[in-house]
């Protein structure tokens, strides 16, 4: 890292540090009403966080994966909703940047997103096809210059908040399930139907409720490259880092918990070893575990970048799906173990132990593209691609 | 070796619609082939023409088309002219 980029990843930390104080002290409420946190997304946007990855010559400040990801772990060491609103956000934008920063509409969206913090939701599950993201039901419509759309969308976190929404649907009518595009429509170009309510275990706060989605938009707003290449070279990798980015944020969150916790009790009784103690050291290797798999993903997808070919390789995608499935699994063992060493006082809410909302948050990782959906893809590839064993790359 | 390899893409590509109104340039996720399907013809690719398809190749580019999978296919089993 040069000094400029040193200076900046330090100037975004910051940034990110201010958030979450905000986004920490309203953490509690934003979980227990199930409420947008809306405070510390206006955080995000006086900061200017939510245009960081728009190039800089759009107005942005051309942030990388690992700046972000840095951001989403502050965040999700604060309120995991807030972390989870701001990776989904990033994760859409980073469709935009990758495959629509030559599309004249787009580069224009891009600016407008730097500039105006626009907040970019994102719908690509549907009813009946589940989390099945490559394969839709819905199909565009496009008429001249004007393309429509109506999808039954299940879930869209923070649907109603978005300044836009990006939906995924079947190139034409006569398309094959998995022959998708992707499309912006700005808030104002559709409408949003309520059909299920988020009242759920955990990121309760990302409001992720279900909409019946109708759009009608100007055909240029459909991303120029098929959804499948935006999915395999992008889409897969940005989500799975970000996302394991926000959940490592939680579960470190849950450790430092449990450190003050053994702290604590060692200033007590000084000379003693407290009993939580060996745990809190285990618990600390697996935490390195998690911190591991998101920085070797990281440099992988640095690595292979500007590599079309690479990116869309089984070797890559096996490698980032297990980046997924481990951190999703690894950080309710983590917590777990936090638990055990805090006891009541982690069980308790409103304790500076308390770790009910952690775990709460925490199980969603399975379920967020479910991990058994994910292991079934990279089981199919490894029918024939080959397991990774060295330690160079 | 293309004919072969059309015989192959129907029984397992599990395609919409039939090869015979493929192009060897059609785009095959276009026409409907999932990644599960792909690989199923990997695999009876690999059988029938005892080859094994190293991981430069296992990327969706090499399997885009007909003639992309022939050019594969080719080049494993050391066939110059096809490969070309
Ligand atoms: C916090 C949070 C926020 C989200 N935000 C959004 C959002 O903004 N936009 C959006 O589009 N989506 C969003 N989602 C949805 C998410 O990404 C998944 O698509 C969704 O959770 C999957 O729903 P499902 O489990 O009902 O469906 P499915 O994927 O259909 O899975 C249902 C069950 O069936 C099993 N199953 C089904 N098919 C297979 C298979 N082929 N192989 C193995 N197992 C299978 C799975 O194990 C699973 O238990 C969000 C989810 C969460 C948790």
């Amino acid at each position: 890292m040069n000094e400029i980029s040193e200076i900046k990843a330090m100037d975004l930390v910051e940034r990110a540090r201010r958030v979450a104080k905000i986004a920490a002290s309203h953490a509690d409420d934003v979980d227990a009403r199930g409420r947008f946190p809306e405070e510390a997304i206006a955080a995000m946007k006086a900061e200017r966080l939510l245009g960081v990855q728009v190039p800089a010559d759009l107005g942005g400040e051309g942030a990388t994966t690992a700046e972000i990801a840095e951001i989403c772990s502050i965040l999700g060491q604060s309120c995991a909703a807030a972390a989870m609103t701001f990776s989904m956000h990033q994760i859409k934008v980073s469709s935009v940047v990758s495959h629509g920063a030559d599309a004249p509409w787009h580069q224009a969206f891009l600016k407008r997103i730097a500039g105006e913090q626009l907040l970019l939701g994102s719908a690509t599950t549907e009813a009946g096809i589940g989390g099945n993201m490559r394969n839709s039901i819905c199909a565009i419509e496009v008429d001249g210059d004007t393309c429509r759309l109506e999808k039954d969308a299940t879930v869209i976190s923070y649907g109603e908040e978005a300044d836009a929404i990006l939906v995924t649907s079947r190139s034409h009518a006569d398309a094959a399930p998995s022959d998708q595009v992707m499309t912006v429509f700005l808030k104002g170009q559709y409408t949003l139907e309520k059909t299920h309510d988020w009242d759920t275990l955990g990121m309760r706060g990302t409001c992720s409720d279900g909409f019946l989605f109708k759009g009608e938009a100007p055909a240029e707003q459909i991303l120029p490259k098929p959804f499948a290449e935006i999915a395999a070279q992008s889409m897969l990798a940005n989500a799975h880092i970000l996302w394991s980015a926000v959940w490592f944020g939680i579960a470190a969150d849950a450790v430092n918990r449990a450190q003050s916790f053994v702290k604590a009790a060692a200033r007590r009784t000084p000379g003693t070893t407290p009993p939580g103690a060996l745990r809190l050291a285990e618990v600390s290797g697996l935490l390195q575990l998690v911190k591991s798999n998101v920085m070797t993903a990281l440099g992988q997808f640095e690595a292979a970048r500007d590599d079309e070919t690479k990116l869309s390789s089984m070797a890559f995608a096996v490698a980032i799906n297990n980046v997924k499935i481990s951190s999703s699994e690894l950080i309710l063992t983590i917590i777990n173990h936090c638990m055990m060493i805090c006891g009541i006082m982690g069980y308790k809410n409103g304790t500076p132990f308390s770790l009910g909302r952690h775990l709460r948050d925490a199980h969603s990782a399975q379920l967020m593209i479910s991990n058994d959906r994910i292991l079934a893809n990279s089981s199919t590839m490894l029918l024939v691609q080959r397991q990774d064993t060295s330690l160079l790359r | 070796m293309n004919a072969t390899i059309r015989e192959l893409l129907a029984e397992h590509g599990s395609l919409p619609v039939s090869v015979e109104t493929l192009a060897n340039d059609a785009d095959l996720y276009e026409a409907g082939l999932s990644s599960f399907a792909s690989v199923q013809v990997m695999l009876a690719l690999e059988e029938h023409f005892d080859i094994e398809f190293p991981d430069t190749m296992l990327n969706r580019k090499s399997f885009a088309t007909i003639a992309a999978i022939t050019a594969c296919v080719a080049t494993l089993c050391g066939d110059q002219e096809a490969a070309q």
